[in-house]
């Protein structure tokens, strides 16, 4: 029997099985009032890190660290005018990983005692050691200095979990009624938030405190057609993002108007639910009878919110150095990006293609003080100028690339799996020169403006890759022409990168995120951002997804 | 601690429940404990294991319901928990969609568990991990793989007599091959109940022999072809994939509500109607040798054999408990799993019999497209080979396809004999007409 089929069949996440009621996405049930105990208390955890460690280093271990984790979630999911389900998760137990005869082994508990943690350091070695004999190369990790007893918060004005319910319920449903007033059929709206309260420490000396906080608002809208049986759906144009409450309440300043006849809205660090859903509901609609799109060539206009995920897909994944070595090869793929390809210095882009990796930058999902290997974060160049200039590593890879420090984007999504390598932040650099969405949608003769995600597909080694979208809308000779339905691009990532024409100005800026980017075996999922300005890519091939069943 | 006797399982939610003062009250223990080892440029990458046991617990006043979990099982705690559920389900609001909670059940006997799965230990896993390894050393192949296994429990109980409890244990197994000039990859994945007829060295010949025959890929035109899809390229371990994707839209409500495929112009559901060839058939059981899976859902129904599709017919949806008492329809849980009926032909049987066609050993990356036709898009990977005469002649280079297993089941040319894979046993398929809309240059 398959658990994941039981959940994946139910449509419910992976965590809530057998657990009645609707499920969280992750941990077990709790109320709500446990969210804000404390029970991770500093002094106790290095007490508790400690026990592993020596035991650790005991058992023959050469190097061990410890995570000590506490995992919350709150999860509120509505249906029109109705509460469909409020889940709050806790997770909380321990993962410790050794380096013993030259072999990584991992163990974790929900046991989280000194018996408990010894226990588990004892278990990762033996792991280790039967792992050893048929170990190739010992480990080698970049050499790491311990930071002593340190901590770190993610910088929010409002603890989402401090929140009462019931005005996150309030919110939910009043989006909800903006939709059904705008003559939406169906609304499905809901909010997550996530706080990690992680206890990291190793014997290389360091003991790291850090609380964590993201929060993502969300909804569909879906409009139907009886009489024909169409159905349509306006997804959210908000985004996930490592803030606390304070991103529901909108602020005029973070307001970014889309193009001139489209209506849209751009949200920076606050997010208006109300006015999207309202606008949702007309846009669900608009789907019903839009011009389905002829296929062929097209410069295609890419708003933030939809190139985060093409940014996501064929930069961010491609430059993980672990996927270029081979280590994701029976899962997550290769990359086309290896360590010959870069050599060859062909271009990955045009030159107006600048990536940088950030793993500090304020507002993201992937913001950390210390990665989960106990590295300071920092923020570096993939691409300049249209090069790949470097990847992201964590500790035991960077020799591999000649380089003696890790990128500090090691990250576990719990205490109970194992840390690994995971995309940091990876952004598109906007244009230094002024330039506005309308200037740009002025210089397009025969294009397509792209808003929000929609479906997205790439290949193992990241060359081929297909993505819808959200919203679309015709360009002709200069300007929006209407709605158009039925459009995905098909490209190659150096063709598509290289039809890169040109970026909007830093006042466009703004940051996409995914709160579920799989990878791993086991799977884990990790949340990222990605931010860029609107973009414009000249000639890319368009196809049109309408069928007859 | 991890896998509880039935006794003792039960004996703490007996207790569990006596501490409840609520109208309804159901109590729910689940664990596991289990392990994994990841390999990866022929050597070992990652291996741990976890051990887990928690109990949740629903109260509920009138329509208005709460729940609390927790991991220990003293009295105080346990007496804390039904306390905090009992808290939360006075604060909630009362749910237009509550159904009172089942009564006694009767579950069917499913072979879910077997000793020798739950007995594995990580000097087991390193074997296995290292027999792969081995063999590709010798062939001067690189092989990733990754196996993992889990041995578990869920058991409930509830004041109106729902008692249930059941053990079960799986293995999953995958493995890729990749050529050293990263120009051939080949593929193979197993997952059991019962390992002893587990042999990762035998599967890694597998994915091997069809990385060594991968090299040399040549470009062939996207378009409509022919295609034989290996199990690997219908359903998936942890994947979205084309089959897997179609038993999810199985779901009544969406029908119901307008918003799915089997939804019918002008409102119901296509029920009844025959909407793929008249060779397709597709059903659950968790009894089945095969894929035995849990008796009962998560909320405590129970599971039997229900057919889904009968000879191209729509004979059945599974839906919530509110919705079919709502409705009116046959209240069905959805399955652990799906068998998909086939024949007796070989994956080399359907290639004899292809004058011009495509061998697909595994699709990937699939996501929809659009959900009114449930059109996906997705490539091939690991093994595609161009057939000519009933031979394979030449590997070809991967295609992205956009295609809908609506499409697909009615473009049905021939039936393989099942396999286990993902938890379900389907047949390789021979398809015409599988529409490829671009080429990747992937490997």
């Amino acid at each position: 029997m398959k658990r994941r089929d039981f959940v994946g069949l139910t449509g419910l996440g992976v965590g809530a099985l057998f657990l009645p009621s609707f499920p969280g996405f992750g941990g077990t049930p709790v109320d709500a009032a446990r969210l804000l105990e404390s029970t991770m208390d500093a002094a106790v955890n290095k007490r508790l890190a400690d026990a592993a460690l020596n035991a650790a280093k005991s058992a023959g271990a050469s190097y061990a660290d410890v995570r000590i984790g506490r995992y919350l979630n709150q999860s509120i999911f509505t249906r029109e005018k109705q509460v469909q389900n409020i889940a709050n998760g806790e997770s909380f137990g321990a993962g410790v990983r050794v380096i013993a005869n030259g072999t990584w082994g991992f163990a974790a508990t929900n046991n989280v005692s000194e018996a408990g943690l010894a226990k588990a350091a004892q278990t990762a070695v033996q792991i280790a050691k039967a792992n050893a004999k048929v170990q190739k190369e010992p480990v080698k990790l970049a050499p790491q200095k311990g930071y002593g007893e340190v901590s770190w918060k993610t910088p929010i004005q409002q603890n989402a979990f401090e929140v009462p319910v019931k005005d996150k319920v309030d919110l939910l449903l009043a989006a909800n009624a903006k939709a059904l007033d705008g003559g939406a059929s169906f609304v499905n709206s809901a909010l997550f938030q996530v706080n990690e309260q992680k206890y990291f420490a190793s014997t290389d000396g360091s003991y790291i405190d850090q609380d964590v906080h993201r929060i993502w608002p969300t909804f569909g809208v879906t409009a139907i057609d009886r009489a024909s049986g169409k159905f349509r759906t306006r997804e959210a144009l908000s985004s996930p993002m490592g803030m606390g409450y304070e991103y529901m309440v909108p602020k005029a300043q973070d307001k970014i108007a889309g193009p001139a006849g489209t209506g849209l809205v751009g949200y920076k660090y606050s997010y208006d639910i109300l006015e999207d859903a309202a606008l949702a509901a007309q846009q669900a609609k608009g789907k019903l009878t839009a011009t389905s799109v002829t296929p062929g060539k097209y410069d295609l206009v890419l708003d933030p919110n939809h190139l985060g995920l093409t940014i996501h897909e064929s930069i961010g994944h491609a430059t993980e150095l672990d996927r270029v070595l081979g280590y994701e090869a029976n899962y997550a793929g290769t990359s086309f990006a290896t360590l010959d390809w870069k050599k060859q210095n062909k271009p990955y882009g045009s030159k107006v293609v600048n990536i940088i990796a950030d793993k500090t930058q304020v507002g993201s999902l992937g913001a950390v003080g210390y990665d989960d290997e106990g590295v300071k974060t920092k923020q570096w160049d993939i691409i300049k100028d249209g090069q790949l200039v470097d990847y992201q590593k964590i500790r035991d890879q960077a020799h591999i690339v000649g380089q003696n420090e890790s990128d500090g984007c090691c990250y576990a999504q719990s205490w109970q799996d194992v840390q690994f390598q995971r995309m940091a932040n990876v952004s598109l650099k906007p244009n230094a020169q002024k330039l506005s969405v309308d200037d740009m949608i002025k210089g397009v003769d025969k294009g397509i403006y792209i808003a929000g995600r929609g479906s997205f597909s790439i290949d193992q080694q990241r060359y081929n890759f297909q993505f819808g979208g959200t919203v679309f809308y015709a360009i002709e000779k200069g300007k929006i022409a209407g709605q158009i339905e039925d459009v995905a691009y098909q490209a190659n990532t150096q063709e598509f990168w290289n039809s890169c024409a040109a970026t909007c100005d830093q006042s466009d800026y703004r940051l996409f995120g995914s709160f579920f980017d799989g990878k791993g075996q086991p799977s884990q999922v990790s949340a990222v951002s990605h931010g860029s300005a609107t973009t414009r890519f000249n000639g890319v091939n368009v196809i049109n997804t309408a069928r007859k069943v | 601690m991890a896998i509880i006797s039935k006794d003792e399982a039960q004996a703490i939610l007996t207790k569990v429940l006596g501490f409840s003062t609520a109208d309804e009250c159901e109590a729910t223990l689940t664990g596991t404990t289990g392990g994994n080892i990841r390999t990866a440029r022929n050597t070992v990458s990652t291996a741990g294991a976890v051990d887990n046991v928690s109990l949740a617990v629903e109260a509920r006043f009138g329509k208005r319901s709460g729940v609390a979990t927790c991991n220990q099982f003293d009295d105080a705690t346990l007496r804390r928990c039904v306390q905090r559920a009992e808290e939360i389900a006075r604060l909630a609001p009362e749910s237009p969609e509550y159904v009172p909670m089942l009564g006694a059940q009767q579950y069917v006997s499913t072979p879910a568990f077997a000793q020798n799965t739950a007995g594995i230990n990580p000097d087991f896993r390193a074997q296995q991990a290292g027999k792969s390894i081995s063999y590709c050393d010798q062939k001067k192949l690189s092989s990733a793989a990754f196996l993992e296994d889990e041995a578990g429990f869920v058991a409930k109980r509830n004041k109106k007599g729902l008692e249930a409890y059941q053990q079960f244990t799986n293995l999953d197994f995958s493995v890729t091959v990749r050529t050293p000039d990263g120009l051939g990859s080949g593929y193979a994945a197993a997952d059991y109940t019962d390992i002893s007829k587990f042999d990762a060295g035998r599967l890694t010949q597998i994915a091997a022999g069809k990385a060594a025959a991968s090299v040399t890929a040549k470009a062939i035109e996207p378009g409509k072809y022919t295609v034989i899809l290996e199990p690997a390229a219908l359903v998936a371990n942890t994947d979205a994939s084309l089959l897997g994707a179609l038993m999810q839209a199985f779901d009544a409500r969406s029908a119901d509500e307008g918003r799915s495929f089997l939804s019918k112009k002008g409102g119901g559901n296509k029920k009844g109607e025959k909407l793929f060839d008249e060779r397709v058939t597709i059903y659950s059981d968790p009894a089945s040798p095969d894929i035995p899976g849990l008796a009962f859902a998560g909320d405590g129904r129970p599971r039997q054999k229900v057919t889904w599709i009968e000879k191209g017919v729509v004979k059945n949806m599974y839906s919530s408990r509110f919705w079919a008492q709502k409705q009116g329809i046959p209240d069905i849980a959805p399955p652990s799993g799906f068998i998909m009926m086939g024949g007796t032909a070989s994956t080399e049987d359907l290639i004899k019999s292809t004058q011009k066609g495509i061998l697909v050993t595994r699709l990937w990356y699939i996501r929809p497209v659009d959900p009114q036709t449930l059109l996906y898009t997705g490539l091939t990977r690991d093994g595609t080979f161009y057939i000519e005469n009933g031979k394979i002649k030449h590997p070809v280079k991967n295609f992205r396809f956009n295609e809908s297993p609506i499409i697909m089941l009615n473009n049905l040319e021939a039936i393989g004999r099942p396999q286990r894979l993902g938890g379900n046993f389907v047949p390789p398929l021979k398809i015409r007409d599988f529409t490829f809309t671009s080429l990747s240059d992937a490997v």
